[in-house]
């Protein structure tokens, strides 16, 4: 099937869907739009709900808002969950580009594939095996890398996870279990630039780093984009690893660290469900707002 | 996240692979330089150490003992009688509570893979092929649930499912895994982009009712799409920490993810109050292995396609 085909028929598909019966397409999504509607619309609803009102379901505005705010744990929370952002969207485009161009300039099929899949693979150990995995690995005793961690002057794991690395090594795990899958996207990517236009650029006299520089980075822009949105929103939701580091080091590290674990603390342990619906809903705006402006503005869903 | 990242470098791959006739077939072969400037595959190499290293590691490391663990090599190999013992210690622990931790999990895992594929293969091909009311809301509200963070809903879910009364149920946790915007998406991308309109006309005109046509012609080519949706709605799952913490209270309903929390708890290196259903640290590492292991086992089924399957119009390797 040639793309030119497709645009055909993409071309007439307005007329052909006139056409088709309307009470059948219906049926067919009705099972996800209440599967939407009950897990997608009514949570949301019920949050905002909880957040406007009080234990005893009376509005009450925004004061839930500003007791959140006020709490002495959220200050420290956003700046936490932002330095972590930053260290973790950095070192996501510089090494997953980074590595994405080497791959598809250096490695001959074989290895390149075989590169791909191990960069891969902690991918599976996503969640809580991917902060088991590295309790062992930061702590200088048993881990793998103690050589390395000794040379930086850390001999115990208390030492290793000091508050101030705390954005450093989630970023590291987050990198650990989540570079892959970028890596083989943005090498599909890469793939995608026809070698015409590397060619032209070889012809023309540009390096390595010219044609990575002014030609490859420039058309994976849309790509790095929509990497770092969804790699931020995902970000901001930061839980299960400062929740199981917190557990690691008897609350040492890690607790109340993130706006999640904020409102699950809220909720679960002060029994205030409405100030942690509050953190949610703001949550929820942050991940409402970076998607709704990238489906619109990106071009990147136009197929319709 | 990570689950979301790998979600969502999956949301970006098969517009690359599902396009048919994307890209060029030939790849550059710049193989010769490997040999001229070696910096380059020093770097792929120290990262592939860095990947790899971790997951080396956590399989030896079930072999050890603890005393082998802190002063063995760590690269090296335990022995299969330290292998057995922590095995035995393991499945001693809260008497056989890793296999009912695995079992949940692959009940809850698997129910909600089901009713993804009956609810998102249906309602993509509907996107895709069909015209009806709503259709273009349906499709928005898809796409931007689909980007949001899973773990954003966590609390406001819990708030629902609180108050219809079925925390603890293990319906709290299927049905919302259950709802997978995701799958709907890849669906209908692969219906718009691979399916012939033309061929659901003459199934038509031959008589077949809308859902016939769904059921003889679409369907049975939708295979790439079924096993893909059915891959990352499974890891998905399967890697699920924040939801089933909050709404699963009782020991014996938790996923294997959550268990590994309640055994991390029981370490003494890592929690020094822990009581005396202390679990030492090989033990651990030998719970994290079962944990992934279906994963794992997925991942090489999948290795094709993830690598370079998913990519597949754009390389022919």
């Amino acid at each position: 099937m040639s793309s030119q085909a497709t645009h055909a028929r993409r071309s007439q598909a307005p007329a052909r869907r006139a056409l088709g019966p309307a009470r059948a397409g219906h049926g067919f999504v009705a099972a996800y739009t209440v599967l939407l509607i009950a897990f997608g619309i009514v949570p949301t609803g019920y949050a905002v709900y909880f957040a406007f009102t009080n234990a005893g379901g009376r509005f009450t505005g925004l004061s839930n808002f500003s007791t959140a705010l006020d709490d002495f744990r959220f200050g420290p929370a956003v700046g936490h969950v932002a330095f972590y952002l930053l260290c973790w969207l950095v070192s996501l485009v510089v090494f997953v580009v980074g590595l994405a161009l080497l791959l598809h300039r250096m490695a001959a099929g074989g290895v390149s594939r075989v590169l791909r899949f191990l960069y891969y693979v902690p991918g599976a150990l996503a969640g809580a095996a991917s902060v088991m995995v590295w309790l062992f690995v930061l702590d200088p005793t048993v881990s793998p890398a103690a050589f390395l961690l000794r040379g930086l002057g850390y001999h115990t794991f208390g030492q290793v996870i000091a508050p101030g690395h705390l954005p450093i090594l989630f970023t590291l795990v987050a990198f650990w279990t989540g570079a892959g899958g970028w890596i083989v996207v943005m090498y599909g990517a890469l793939n995608n630039i026809s070698p015409d236009v590397l060619e032209a650029a070889r012809i023309d006299g540009a390096g390595a780093w010219q044609t990575a520089w002014r030609i490859q980075i420039p058309l994976l822009r849309k790509w790095i984009v929509y990497m770092v949105i969804l790699a931020f929103a995902g970000g901001t939701q930061l839980f299960v690893e400062p929740q199981l580091l917190s557990q690691a080091s008897v609350g040492v590290a890690g607790r109340d660290y993130s706006l999640n674990q904020l409102a699950y603390d809220f909720a679960f342990q002060n029994n205030d469900v409405n100030t942690a619906a509050a953190i949610s809903v703001e949550l929820l705006l942050v991940g409402l707002v970076v998607a709704g402006v990238f489906v619109a503005r990106s071009g990147f869903f136009d197929a319709d | 996240m990570q689950t979301d990242v790998l979600r969502s470098a999956a949301a970006a791959a098969p517009r690359l692979g599902l396009r048919p006739g994307a890209g060029g077939a030939a790849r550059p072969r710049r193989t010769g330089r490997l040999r001229r400037n070696p910096l380059p595959a020093l770097v792929l190499a120290l990262f592939a150490v860095f990947f790899v290293l971790p997951v080396l590691w956590l399989l030896l490391a079930a072999t050890k003992t603890d005393d082998q663990l802190v002063h063995a090599n760590p690269l090296s190999f335990g022995s299969w009688h330290a292998l057995r013992v922590n095995w035995d210690a393991l499945t001693a622990y809260q008497g056989d509570a890793i296999f009912q931790w695995l079992g949940n999990s692959a009940v809850y895992a698997s129910i909600a893979l089901a009713i993804t594929l009956c609810v998102a293969v249906p309602a993509g091909y509907a996107l895709a092929m069909t015209e009806f009311r709503g259709r273009r809301t349906l499709l928005v509200a898809t796409l931007v649930v689909m980007l949001m963070p899973n773990a954003t809903l966590v609390v406001p879910l819990f708030l629902e499912i609180n108050a219809v009364h079925l925390i603890g149920s293990m319906w709290s946790i299927i049905l919302p895994y259950a709802f997978y915007p995701f799958g709907v998406y890849l669906t209908y991308i692969y219906f718009s982009t691979a399916l012939p309109r033309e061929l659901l006309d003459a199934a038509r005109l031959d008589g077949c009712s809308e859902f016939g046509v769904f059921r003889r012609v679409a369907l049975p080519l939708a295979a790439p799409v079924v096993a893909l949706v059915g891959f990352f709605s499974f890891v998905a799952n399967w890697t699920n920490y924040y939801l089933p913490y909050v709404m699963l209270p009782q020991s014996n309903q938790f996923p294997v993810q959550v268990g590994l929390g309640t055994l991390l708890d029981s370490v003494p290196q890592f929690n020094p109050t822990a009581g005396s259903l202390e679990v030492q640290r090989p033990e651990l590492a030998l719970a994290t292995l079962l944990a992934i292991t279906p994963v794992l086992i997925v991942f090489l089924f999948a290795q094709r396609f993830l690598v370079s399957g998913m990519l597949a119009g754009a390389t022919k390797d």
